[in-house]
């Protein structure tokens, strides 16, 4: 009884915080992707960088198995069980009737083609940092994809979670547009900014939380516990990451520490993914990691 | 992890989770030579191959049963990076361990040959060490 009074205050001051009666989902103006056509080609390197499949397809998939987008993976948290939908384009029961601009609507604002929030398990909150174009290559290549007829399931969430208008607060609060790295950087360190901030989401599990669930950036890359499961997710500024640049880019190509331990868990489906980058993406993410600011 | 020796060992299953701990760093050992050879970082040397590879192969045919009794996972010892699905049902951790052992025949096969079999069996042997990890482990840092 006592948790489902904090959960109803918290979500209060969530709403409170962002105005119930405002909640009106923003979205991309309608001309957002005029002028801009989607190339697959190109597409294909967006989707590996950003990691669907680590959450869309099943995460013990191997080889083309892991274009087959039919969603299912479960994602505990503090606020119930979320179920990863079916993205694939399969015009029932995936994504195959959406345009290019429902897309960067999801990605970049959190928000559905009926309007509706989405949860922020889908890391919306780093994806708004991704280019119009880099999504557009995204929805061409999510369009060649293999359509696959398994429904959604819906998420195991309580009240008051699961009234997606009370996102609205959230996202006035953790959706930011602008770099965590801000200054001068190099050509090299603002390419590995993008791929680290936006496409990776690398912050997503790397970055502590705040009491409400974003991340806090002010300890940005510092670590923190796994929500609802075991372990934490190690600490990658200088300060506890003190690898090589070359070392950290054959971490993520290979998944094998300079002392040949192997990436496990999580972590190990992140460099499935970052082993189809090229060796110069792998290397620009390499030096941002050290320049971020050293967290203790 | 506990480096000091047995006096210093504490927490259930300490000794099981010192000694698999050990074994596995001996695979990294071994693995480490092979790697260096093949990506060029380090000269390659048929004998010191095949030495590393024999090291592999010993590793992946011995009885280690007695190192992971049930219930010796992370959340009972916090030394030990072993996940509890090891032991769940549908654990398919005894295929994990064979397709160690199969990539570890063919490296043994192809080591000391010369250079480009090694790098072509590398990326198994890779792949099985990393393969097991991710299902696995959990992390702690
Ligand atoms: C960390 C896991 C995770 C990653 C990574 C991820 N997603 Fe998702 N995605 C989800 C979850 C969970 C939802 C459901 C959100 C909700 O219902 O509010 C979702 C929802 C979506 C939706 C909405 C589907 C619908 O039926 O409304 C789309 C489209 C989507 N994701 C595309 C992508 C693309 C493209 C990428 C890669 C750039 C991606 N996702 C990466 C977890 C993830
Ligand atoms: C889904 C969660 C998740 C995401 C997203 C993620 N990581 Fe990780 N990362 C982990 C976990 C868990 C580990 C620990 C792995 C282990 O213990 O074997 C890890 C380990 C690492 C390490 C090794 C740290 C060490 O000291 O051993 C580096 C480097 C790293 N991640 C970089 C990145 C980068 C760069 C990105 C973005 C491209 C990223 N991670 C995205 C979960 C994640
Ligand atoms: C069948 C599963 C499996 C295979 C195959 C496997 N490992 Fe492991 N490895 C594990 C597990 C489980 C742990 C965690 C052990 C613990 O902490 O109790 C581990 C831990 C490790 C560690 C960390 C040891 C420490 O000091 O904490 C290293 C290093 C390692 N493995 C290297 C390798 C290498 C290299 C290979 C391939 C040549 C390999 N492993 C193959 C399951 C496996």
């Amino acid at each position: 009884m006592r948790r489902i009074f904090r959960a109803t205050l918290v979500f209060a001051l969530i709403a409170a915080a962002g105005g119930w009666w405002l909640s009106a989902p923003s979205r991309l103006p309608a001309s957002a992707l005029d002028g801009i056509s989607g190339n697959a080609t190109r597409g294909e390197k967006i989707f590996w960088a950003g990691g669907c499949a680590s959450c869309h397809a099943d995460p013990d998939a191997e080889g083309d198995d892991k274009l087959k987008l039919a969603g299912g993976q479960r994602f505990p948290s503090p606020f119930g069980t979320f179920i990863a939908p079916n993205i694939s384009p399969d015009p029932e029961n995936g994504v195959g009737g959406w345009s290019a601009l429902d897309l960067a609507n999801a990605m970049t604002r959190g928000t559905s083609p009926e309007g509706e929030h989405y949860y922020p398990v889908f890391p919306y909150t780093s994806y708004i940092k991704a280019s119009l174009q880099d999504v557009a290559d995204l929805h061409a290549f999510l369009m060649t994809l293999p359509p696959v007829a398994t429904p959604s399931a819906p998420h195991e969430v309580s009240f008051p979670f699961n009234i997606r208008r009370s996102l609205f607060g959230w996202k006035f609060l953790y959706l930011k547009s602008d770099w965590v790295l801000a200054g001068d950087l190099t050509p090299e360190e603002e390419r590995g900014r993008y791929l680290v901030e936006a496409l990776g989401h690398c912050g997503e599990c790397h970055t502590p939380r705040t009491a409400l669930g974003g991340m806090d950036r002010g300890r940005w890359l510092s670590g923190g516990p796994v929500p609802a499961g075991q372990g934490r997710f190690p600490n990658i500024t200088p300060a506890k990451l003190t690898w090589s640049a070359e070392e950290i880019a054959e971490y993520l190509k290979s998944g094998f520490t300079p002392d040949f331990d192997s990436a496990g868990g999580h972590m190990a489906l992140v460099v499935e993914n970052m082993a189809h980058l090229s060796p110069e993406d792998r290397a620009a993410i390499a030096a941002y990691l050290q320049k971020v600011p050293p967290v203790e | 992890m506990a480096t000091i020796g047995l006096a210093e060992e504490e927490g259930p299953f300490a000794n099981e989770i010192e000694a698999r701990q050990g074994l596995m760093v001996y695979r990294a050992i071994n693995i480490g030579t092979l790697a260096a050879m093949a990506k060029g970082e380090a000269e390659y040397d048929a004998a010191k191959a095949a030495t590393a590879a024999n090291a592999l192969l010993a590793s992946a045919n011995l009885d280690v049963s007695m190192l992971w009794p049930p219930g010796s996972d992370n959340a009972a010892n916090p030394d030990s990076t072993a996940s509890a699905a090891i032991w769940a049902d549908g654990s398919d951790i005894g295929a994990k361990a064979g397709a160690f052992k199969a990539a570890a025949e063919a490296m043994a096969a192809a080591a000391g040959t010369d250079l480009a079999s090694l790098q072509g069996a590398m990326g198994d042997l890779g792949g099985s060490c990393g393969g097991c990890h991710k299902a696995f482990r959990v992390p702690t840092n």
